[in-house]
C-alpha cells in the first residue's frame, strides 16, 4: 500500500441515458478524516456515492481502495474490502430483531455464533441501542433505525464507512446523539464518508467538504472556507443572492 | 418468533409426546389407509420444509419444486432398473443431480425476484415434465415400474407393511427440519432474510446473494430429490404425470403458506392439514367427479390469503402472545 491516500476518486462520471449523473469527479480520503459530499437536491451525490460502493458501474473513472482498484468489483465484495455503507432510505431487516439485524453484519467476519452475537453485543453497547435489541427491526423510531443501520454496517468491521443522509429527519437532540456516535466511529480508526444535507452535522463534523453541483465537484475545503465561497452560496441559493 | 429461544420445558414435553406419538402410531393404528395418509403428510411436509429454504426464507417462489421431484424419482428408478444400483446410493444420485439443476437453473435466474422467479421456475418444471414425457430412455409417457426386489431396509422396498415407509418418511422429514434449523439458525439463514428484505441491504452488507440464493436452491433441491425417490420406492411405479406435474408444486407451495412460510414448524401444521383432506376428499368424493378437495383447497387458500398470510403457525402465535 502505497504511502499516498487511502481513498482515490479519479474522474468518476456516471451517466443515465442522456443525462450526466456525475462528469469528471475526483477527491481523495485520508485515512482517519471525515470528508463530507454535500450539494443541492439532484447535484449527483448519491450517484458519485453508488459509483464508489459498487452499486452503480461508473461510465468512466477509477476509484482506489488503499491502493487497490475497486472501479469494477460488485457491491459485496467491495463491502467485504472494508467498505460499509448505508442507505438514504433507512434500509433494515424488518422480520429480526435489532441484536439479529446487527449479527447479520458481524457474520461478514466472524462464523461462530456465540462470537456473532458476542460481537453484536458490543456494537449495540456502543451505538447506544442495546436496551432495544429484542425489538424487531420495523417496531423502532426512524432515529432508532438510522443508527441502527450505521450498528449494521459497523458488524462488517469497516475501515471506510460511507453514510448516506444518515442525519435526514433528526430531532435536534437525536442529531446530537448521531454525531456523538460518529465521533466516536472515527475515534475507534474508521474514516468516514458523510453525503449530508444537515449544514450543521457537515460543520461539526467535517475535516474537508467537496462540494458537487449538477454532477461536477466546484469546490473542496475546510468547511468554514466552503460555506464563505461565492460559487457554493450560488449554487445553493441561485444567482439572485449571489454576493 | 424468528428468534432462537431455549425452549420451555412445556414445549420439550410437548414435542417429546408428540414424537413419541409419531412413533407408536402405526403400531396403534391399524389398517394401510391411515399410515398411507401420514406418510404422504410426512411427504409433503418435508417437501414444504425444503421449499421454505428457498420461498420462505430467501423469497424466491419456487413454482417448480416437481422438477426436482420428478428428478429424484427418475434418477433412483432409472439407475436401479438400468444399472441395478441400490435404491440408497439413487437416493443420493438423485439428490446431486437435482442440486446441480437447480444450480444451472438457479445461475440464470439468480437476479430475478418475486414474480418472475415463479414464472421462471414453473417454465423450467414444465420443460423437465415434456422432455421426460417424450423420452424413450425413460420409457416416455408409459412411465416406468420398478422391479420388485425382497423386502429389506437395504433394498428400499418393503410389500408387507407401509410401516417401514411410515419410518423412514419421518426420518426423512427430521432430517430436513434438522437442516433447516441449522439454516435458520446460522449465518446462511441471516443472510438469505437479509436477501428477502432487499437485494440492495444485503449487497450493502458484504453478501453475495447470487451465492447464497445459490446454496438455498441446491439444498431445497436435494431435499425435494431425496423425497421423489422416496415416492417411487413407495408407490413402485412413475411416470411423468404423476411425479413431474405442476399440481405437485403448488400443493408443495401451499402445505408451507398455509402453515406459515419462513418459520421451520409451519409446513408441517400445513401439510398436516392439507395432506389429509386432499386424500379423504380424493377417496370418499373422488368417484363423483373429481374437484370437491380442490374447491375446498381453493376455498382455504383464499381465506388464508385474505385474513392470515403468516399461516395457520402465524395465527397461533398471534393467539399465544395475546394470552401472555
Amino acid at each position: 500500500m502505497s504511502a499516498a491516500s487511502f481513498l482515490e476518486v479519479q474522474g468518476i462520471t456516471k451517466r443515465f441515458g442522456g443525462l450526466t449523473a456525475t462528469e469528471d469527479v475526483s477527491f481523495t480520503v485520508n485515512q482517519g478524516e471525515i470528508l463530507s459530499i454535500i450539494g443541492p437536491n439532484g447535484a449527483g451525490k448519491s450517484t458519485l456515492f453508488n459509483c464508489i460502493t459498487g452499486f452503480y458501474r461508473s461510465d468512466a473513472g477509477k476509484v482506489l481502495f488503499r491502493g487497490m482498484d475497486i472501479t469494477t468489483a460488485g457491491a459485496h465484495r467491495i463491502c467485504k474490502l472494508g467498505i460499509a455503507r448505508t442507505f438514504q432510505i433507512v434500509q433494515v431487516i424488518s422480520d429480526m430483531t435489532v441484536l439479529e439485524n446487527v449479527m447479520t453484519g458481524t457474520y461478514l467476519r466472524t462464523y461462530d455464533r456465540k462470537k456473532v452475537r458476542e460481537k453484536a453485543g458490543e456494537i449495540l453497547r456502543f451505538a447506544g441501542l442495546y436496551e432495544k435489541r429484542d425489538f424487531l427491526g420495523t417496531d423502532i423510531t426512524i432515529a432508532d433505525k438510522k443508527r441502527l443501520e450505521v450498528a449494521m454496517a459497523l458488524g462488517t468491521e469497516p475501515t471506510l464507512l460511507m453514510l448516506d443522509e444518515a442525519m435526514a429527519g433528526l430531532t435536534p437532540v437525536e442529531l446530537r446523539e448521531m454525531i456523538g456516535l460518529l465521533r466516536k466511529v472515527r475515534e475507534n480508526g474508521v474514516t468516514l464518508i458523510i453525503v449530508e444535507h444537515v449544514m450543521e452535522a457537515v460543520m461539526e463534523l467535517s475535516d474537508r467538504v467537496v462540494v458537487i453541483n449538477s454532477g461536477r465537484k466546484i469546490v473542496e475545503g475546510m468547511p468554514a472556507d466552503v460555506v464563505r465561497n461565492p460559487e457554493v452560496i450560488q449554487a445553493y441559493l441561485g444567482d439572485r443572492y449571489h454576493a | 418468533m424468528m428468534t432462537m429461544k431455549k425452549p420451555t420445558a412445556v414445549q420439550v414435553v410437548f414435542y417429546a409426546a408428540l414424537l413419541a406419538g409419531l412413533l407408536a402410531f402405526p403400531l396403534i393404528v391399524k389398517g394401510t389407509f391411515p399410515t398411507h395418509i401420514m406418510i404422504m403428510v410426512f411427504l409433503f411436509a418435508m417437501m414444504g420444509v425444503a421449499w421454505n429454504i428457498l420461498g420462505g426464507y430467501a423469497a424466491m417462489f419456487s413454482f417448480g419444486q416437481a422438477a426436482f421431484f420428478g428428478i429424484g424419482a427418475y434418477t433412483s428408478t432409472i439407475l436401479l432398473m438400468n444399472y441395478n444400483v441400490n435404491p440408497w446410493i439413487g437416493l443420493v444420485a438423485g439428490g446431486v443431480l437435482a442440486a446441480l439443476m437447480g444450480a444451472a437453473i438457479g445461475i440464470p435466474c439468480s437476479n430475478l425476484r418475486g414474480h418472475y422467479f415463479a414464472i421462471a421456475s414453473i417454465a423450467f418444471a414444465e420443460i423437465v415434465r415434456i422432455h421426460f414425457n417424450n423420452w424413450k430412455f425413460v420409457a416416455a409417457a408409459e412411465g416406468l415400474s420398478l422391479p420388485l426386489l425382497p423386502e429389506s431396509l437395504g433394498n428400499f422396498m418393503f410389500h408387507s407393511s407401509k410401516a417401514p415407509y411410515y419410518y423412514i418418511i419421518l426420518v426423512f422429514l427430521l432430517l430436513s427440519v434438522l437442516i433447516c434449523w441449522y439454516i435458520s439458525a446460522n449465518r446462511m439463514g441471516f443472510y438469505l432474510r437479509a436477501i428477502k428484505e432487499s437485494h440492495e441491504l444485503a449487497k450493502g452488507m458484504g453478501i453475495s446473494f447470487v451465492r447464497y440464493r445459490l446454496y438455498a436452491i441446491m439444498i431445497s433441491a436435494f431435499l425435494t430429490a431425496m423425497a421423489g425417490t422416496f415416492y417411487a420406492q413407495y408407490i413402485l411405479y412413475i411416470d411423468p404425470e404423476s411425479v413431474l406435474i405442476l399440481p405437485i408444486s403448488v400443493q408443495v407451495v401451499l402445505v408451507a403458506m398455509l402453515g406459515g412460510a419462513g418459520t421451520i414448524i409451519g409446513p408441517i401444521i400445513g401439510a398436516a392439514i392439507l395432506l389429509p383432506l386432499s386424500e379423504i376428499t380424493r377417496v370418499s368424493l373422488g368417484y363423483k367427479g373429481s374437484g370437491i378437495d380442490m374447491m375446498i383447497y381453493g376455498a382455504l387458500i383464499m381465506l388464508i390469503s385474505a385474513y392470515r398470510p403468516q399461516g395457520v403457525w402465524g395465527l397461533l402465535t398471534t393467539i399465544g402472545r395475546r394470552g401472555k
